[in-house]
């Protein structure tokens, strides 16, 4: 069934690295600019503020999180509408190999690049970050990956239907960014008017920011139960509906 | 060359039929090819070539007919067909940054039963381009490693569309010997061209394809026997009675003369030898003679009206 998903995975993430700005793009500068955001914070407010020491100690750094999965999303989704628009899914089409297959190799190389991303942005902020942050790493990592597998299925959703590639990415972007506003990293929910805020539970990032912000703070995972129950649900949705959608060429 | 017996059918094609909104690509085509053959669709650009062959391969659904290959359904057995049948497709790309031997190695994990890969390389003349990525290979390169692609599973049935596109002669004349030594292992192939030479050289069996139709099917020889019996010697003497002689012979239509050099067309497969016979008899010395054979190019003016080229 998943016949040369490792091979294919494996390969995938070799070139992707070879691009131009493949590791430099999506590494390096996230984490360089998550940095210097933070440094310039740190030494305008001095952690003057409540807020803004908050901001610095949990707002940021998932912010930067987020950001970055969001990166993932918006990268396979336009790898996928090149592929399909360059005939390299027509090729991959004449083969034993399926669209599961495909789709699943790509997931699992922009997991594995948000985890790489993640885990050098820690071991950067450790030294270089202003204030001295103590997160559960461990358990923060998990929750991204639950995060970003769920929101990685909506950009395969996503990259099954778009038109060309051309539009791939503003398409993409037009259905994930709108949702950075709602989602509870810089308005907490609970202020919202009553409408935003039932616009804002509807959208799949809020579960994903509420996952991943509450962990961060040190959260138990029992009160997140909802949260991946949610993004769990997502991933099932857009799964099945990407695999009734999705066109080779 | 040539087939003494119809072998078992390998694919089975019955009256498809495939539109793209209102352009009729392909209508009430049917055929078959027989297994160990090498079958060849020919016909000019746009005339349904590779939206039949892709029928066949699964790769697109016709809105009607039935096909059959190697007693599967393209469409409902799909990945157990893939895993038997190898295709070069007349457009296709590869990741740019994929390396030569990656790919090779990829498509080699993909099937149950594969070759050797670098033997395969060797073969099609890309060793030395094991560990270039794709985006760097010239046009011909590209076209090598599309066939090294549909051989890797030493497939029981190959498609070549349009398989030497972009080649030059020396590599053209290097896949057509690797294309008959598949044939030689017993394997079917079913390939298009739009050079007549090529499939006139390589099919066993031709099917002549135009505006979505077949309209002939057959082997080269036998389709030229059938549809140009038309003979052409060309000839120098001096010889005073020369022409006088020559229209003498029942089965000419045409002599030409300018100066001493002489075109003479007639018509069935004994004019040649009657010229022959006429120029002995009357002791008609020759200072050259040459004979012009038709082949499936003419049969396709004959049957079309135009050349394939137009
Ligand atoms: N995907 C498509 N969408 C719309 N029309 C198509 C499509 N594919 C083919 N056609 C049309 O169908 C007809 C047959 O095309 P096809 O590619 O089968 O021809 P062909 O014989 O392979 O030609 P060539 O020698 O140029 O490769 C053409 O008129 C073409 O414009
Ligand atoms: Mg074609």
């Amino acid at each position: 069934m998943f016949r040369g998903l490792w091979k294919l995975t494996w390969l995938e993430t070799k070139i992707f690295m070879r691009e131009p700005m493949g590791a430099v793009g999506s590494i390096i500068v996230p984490v360089l600019v998550f940095l210097g955001v933070g440094r310039l914070m740190g030494t305008q407010i001095a952690a003057s503020s409540v807020a803004a020491a908050g901001f610095l100690r949990v707002g940021l750094p998932v912010f930067a999180t987020v950001l970055i999965a969001l990166n993932g999303v918006l990268s396979l989704v336009t790898i996928i509408s090149i592929y399909r628009e360059g005939g390299i899914l027509r090729r991959l089409r004449a083969t034993p190999l399926r669209p599961q297959t495909i789709l699943t190799a790509h997931v699992l190389v922009k997991l594995a690049l948000t985890l790489a991303t993640m885990a050098l942005m820690v071991a950067a902020g450790k030294r270089y970050y202003p204030i001295n942050v103590d997160a559960p790493v461990f358990g923060f990592a998990m929750a991204l990956l639950i995060s970003t597998w769920s929101i990685l299925s909506i950009g395969f959703l996503i990259a099954s239907i778009v038109p060309t590639a051309r539009f791939a990415q503003p398409i993409g972007g037009a259905i994930l960014y709108p949702m950075l506003g709602f989602c509870g990293l810089f308005v907490p929910l609970e202020s919202l008017p009553p409408k935003l805020h039932a616009v804002a539970r509807m959208l799949p990032l809020t579960y994903a920011v509420s996952l991943m912000q509450g962990i961060w703070k040190g959260e138990a995972w029992s009160l997140h139960i909802g949260d991946i129950a949610v993004l769990v649900l997502i991933f099932a949705i857009c799964t099945a509906l990407s695999a009734k959608v999705f066109r080779w060429e | 060359m040539g087939m003494c017996a119809t072998p078992r059918p390998v694919i089975e094609v019955s009256g498809i039929r495939k539109t793209y909104g209102a352009t009729v690509a392909v209508s009430e085509v049917s055929f078959e090819v027989g297994e160990g053959e090498i079958f060849g669709l020919i016909g000019p650009n746009g005339a349904g070539k590779t939206t039949t062959m892709e029928c066949v391969e699964g790769v697109r659904r016709p809105d009607r007919g039935e096909i059959s290959i190697l007693g599967l359904d393209p469409f409902r057995d799909v990945y157990q067909l893939q895993n038997r049948i190898g295709v070069q497709l007349q457009q296709a790309q590869l990741q740019k940054r994929i390396k030569v031997w990656e790919a090779v190695d990829l498509w080699a994990s993909l099937y149950t039963k594969t070759v050797d890969a670098d033997r395969l390389l060797e073969q099609l003349g890309l060793s030395g381009k094991r560990n270039a990525w794709f985006m760097n290979l010239s046009g011909g390169q590209k076209q090598r490693l599309f066939i090294a692609l549909a051989l890797i599973n030493d497939p029981e049935v190959v498609f070549l569309d349009e398989l030497t596109t972009g080649l030059d002669p020396q590599a053209r004349r290097a896949i057509w010997e690797l294309v008959r030594g598949i044939r030689d292992r017993g394997k079917t192939v079913f390939m298009t061209t739009h050079l007549m030479e090529e499939a006139e050289r390589l099919c066993d069996r031709v099917a002549i394809i135009e505006h979505g139709r077949i309209i002939e099917i057959g082997t080269p020889e036998d389709l030229v026997r059938r549809h140009c019996p038309e003979r052409t010697v060309l000839l120098a003497t001096d010889h005073t009675l020369a022409e006088e002689r020559l229209r003498t012979i029942l089965t000419i239509e045409t002599v030409t003369r300018r100066d001493s050099q002489f075109t003479l067309e007639g018509k069935g497969d004994d004019f040649v030898t009657e010229v022959i016979q006429c120029l002995s008899e009357n002791r008609i010395r020759v200072t050259n003679f040459r004979t012009e054979l038709p082949n499936l190019e003419d049969v396709f003016l004959k049957l079309t009206g135009h050349s394939i080229r137009d």
